[in-house]
């Protein structure tokens, strides 16, 4: 537009030029791209009032949303290694228990039984002495006893070869032939209960996983609805100047993903903080030899970089669920509106 | 550019408050809207922005049939349409010079490429010193004034205003009358709804459409 050197207040004599501009040009995808970042990376004119009381609950309800769902997640994710760790340790040895038997050499039935073991498949095989089998028994019966005249039975510890398959039915077949009186434990009821309880509490987490995401999507709908009845006069100027509906759209979106984002920032980096000095709390607990029991039963409360990623990637899919929740209610009320 | 046929509009079960309306805008032509009070003024210039749908008639605008556009037709439309509100319609929370870039903020263009442009005009209604101010501290002329400029900085083909004048005394009435009048030379379409006879008076080659009990009379 060409303005003459007049103003309204003064008079003039002329005042544009009769062009009339043209469309910008439809933008490639690679400019739209471009776009785009330079677009959220730049100042720009806010269409939608940032700050009111009704965005600044909705931030402390995303953080708290945020919140709840990292914890739970990293909690899932706490649970499934400890069983998994659990798991491997597990998996990775078998026991040999030789009963006593009268008439038989106990003695000589576990060297029997160890002799049997020594197959391809296992790196190591170690008999616990008398005095090892008696000392598993003190937690129970307690210390200072004498269990020799007690049946106590012996174990055989076979360490399973990292690369190794061994042949457990044959082992078995060979121990029923020459020592009846010894049981190999491969451990499977064990690892199928730890697994069974492992799984059944990952899915009880991603469900309130979900239901956390599904209540903060609610929260985030209601906000939506409750902004764009708000800001009526905003959206029916903006329809008036041309703005087509996914123009609109897209401003609340930008506006809910600043929420969302500033709810998961604060939400995601409370739960990290939370994560990070209960790893350090438990690091300094774990020195006590009754931890120690209790960090070999349920392993360490440290979450590890996966963990600390997976809570920095469920905060940002937070941001991003809040803004295109917020989209899809503004399309499709500004569809009823039309 | 604009043609009514017909044009009927009611409100729900109510009476036609718009009945046969036919009429023509052509191109860098002038009129005014006149009219009692309630005669259905405002309600005309939202048929032709489309933010009302008639009952009855056919509509075109620059030559499309209305009841065929698609939403983005009708986006694309009101881009070509410069409105001025009786009530100034400025948003709050953005400073005079956001309220008048909102247009080509809309149309996606950088700011860069339309500051230059956007100041001068701010400058030539006389909001040069109020650029950064926000609507709640102008006055109601300034506010006009805002609003008038926000409509103008597209360069429209058509321009509605609805009681441009109501708010402002009548020095600053004919001054404002003196810029549409610019504005139709350079190849705008206007159409102004006021019931200010002085106003229109002062621009005698005008044509006038008068609206009463809901009919439309044309004199040119």
């Amino acid at each position: 537009m060409r303005v003459a050197s007049c103003s309204a207040m003064d008079g003039c004599t002329s005042m544009t030029d009769a062009s009339h501009r043209e469309a910008p040009s439809a933008p490639t995808s690679d400019n739209r791209l471009k776009r785009s970042i330079q677009a959220f990376a730049q100042p720009r004119l806010t269409l939608i009032p940032a700050d009111s009381t009704a965005s600044r609950a909705l931030v402390i309800v995303i953080a708290i949303m945020t919140f709840l769902a990292t914890l739970t997640g990293g909690s899932a994710m706490l649970i499934y290694q400890a069983s998994q760790n659990w798991n491997s340790a597990i998996s990775r040895e078998m026991t040999i228990q030789v009963k006593p038997q009268l008439g038989r050499d106990i003695e000589a039935d576990v060297r029997k039984a160890a002799d049997l073991a020594r197959m391809p498949g296992f790196a190591d095989v170690r008999i616990f002495s008398r005095e090892e089998s008696s000392r598993l028994l003190e937690p129970w019966l307690g210390a200072g006893l004498d269990l020799s005249e007690l049946p106590v039975p012996r174990l055989i510890v076979l360490k399973i070869d990292p690369g190794g398959r061994p042949d457990l039915a044959a082992l078995r077949e060979q121990l029923s032939k020459q020592v009846p009186n010894a049981a190999l434990d491969d451990h499977h009821i064990w690892l199928e209960r730890l697994s069974t309880m492992s799984r059944a509490l990952v899915v009880v987490a991603v469900i309130i996983l979900l239901l956390v995401l599904l209540a903060m999507v609610l929260a985030v709908a209601f906000a939506t609805r409750g902004a764009m009845a708000g800001s009526r006069e905003i959206i029916d100027v903006l329809h008036f100047v041309g703005a087509p509906n996914r123009f609109i759209a897209a401003e609340f979106q930008r506006h809910f993903l600043k929420l969302g984002l500033r709810g998961g920032l604060i939400g995601g980096g409370f739960a990290l903080v939370v994560f990070y000095l209960a790893g350090l709390l438990t690091a300094w607990w774990i020195a006590s030899p009754e931890a120690s029991q209790v960090e070999a039963l349920f392993g360490r409360f440290a979450l590890g970089a996966l963990g600390y990623l997976t809570i920095i990637v469920l905060s940002a899919a937070i941001a991003l669920l809040t803004a295109a929740m917020s989209r899809s209610v503004v399309l499709r009320r500004l569809r009823r509106m039309n | 550019m604009v043609r009514f046929e017909n044009v009927g509009l009611r409100y729900g079960m109510g009476t036609e408050v718009l009945k046969d309306i036919s009429f023509s805008v052509e191109p860098q032509s002038f009129q005014f809207l006149t009219g009692p009070s309630g005669a259905g003024k405002t309600t005309l210039l939202r048929l032709i922005l489309m933010s009302l749908k008639p009952t009855r008639g056919f509509i075109s605008l620059f030559g499309q049939d209305a009841s065929q556009l698609t939403k983005d037709d009708i986006s694309a439309i009101r881009r070509r349409i410069g409105v001025v509100f009786q009530d100034f319609r400025l948003l709050d929370h953005l400073t005079t010079y956001e309220n008048v870039a909102l247009p080509l903020f809309v149309q996606g263009q950088e700011e860069s490429t339309y500051r230059p442009q956007v100041v001068e005009l701010l400058r030539w209604v006389g909001l040069g010193d109020h650029i950064h101010s926000y609507p709640p501290v102008l006055s109601g002329g300034e506010k006009q004034r805002a609003a008038i400029a926000r409509a103008l900085i597209v360069q429209p083909e058509l321009l509605l205003a609805d009681e441009p004048t109501g708010n402002v005394d009548p020095t600053l009435a004919r001054r404002l009358l003196r810029l549409f009048m610019e504005l139709n030379k350079s190849g705008t379409s206007v159409v102004i709804a006021t019931h200010d006879l002085a106003l229109m008076d002062q621009f005698e080659d005008a044509r006038r459409f008068v609206l009463g009990d809901g009919r439309l009379h044309i004199y040119d």
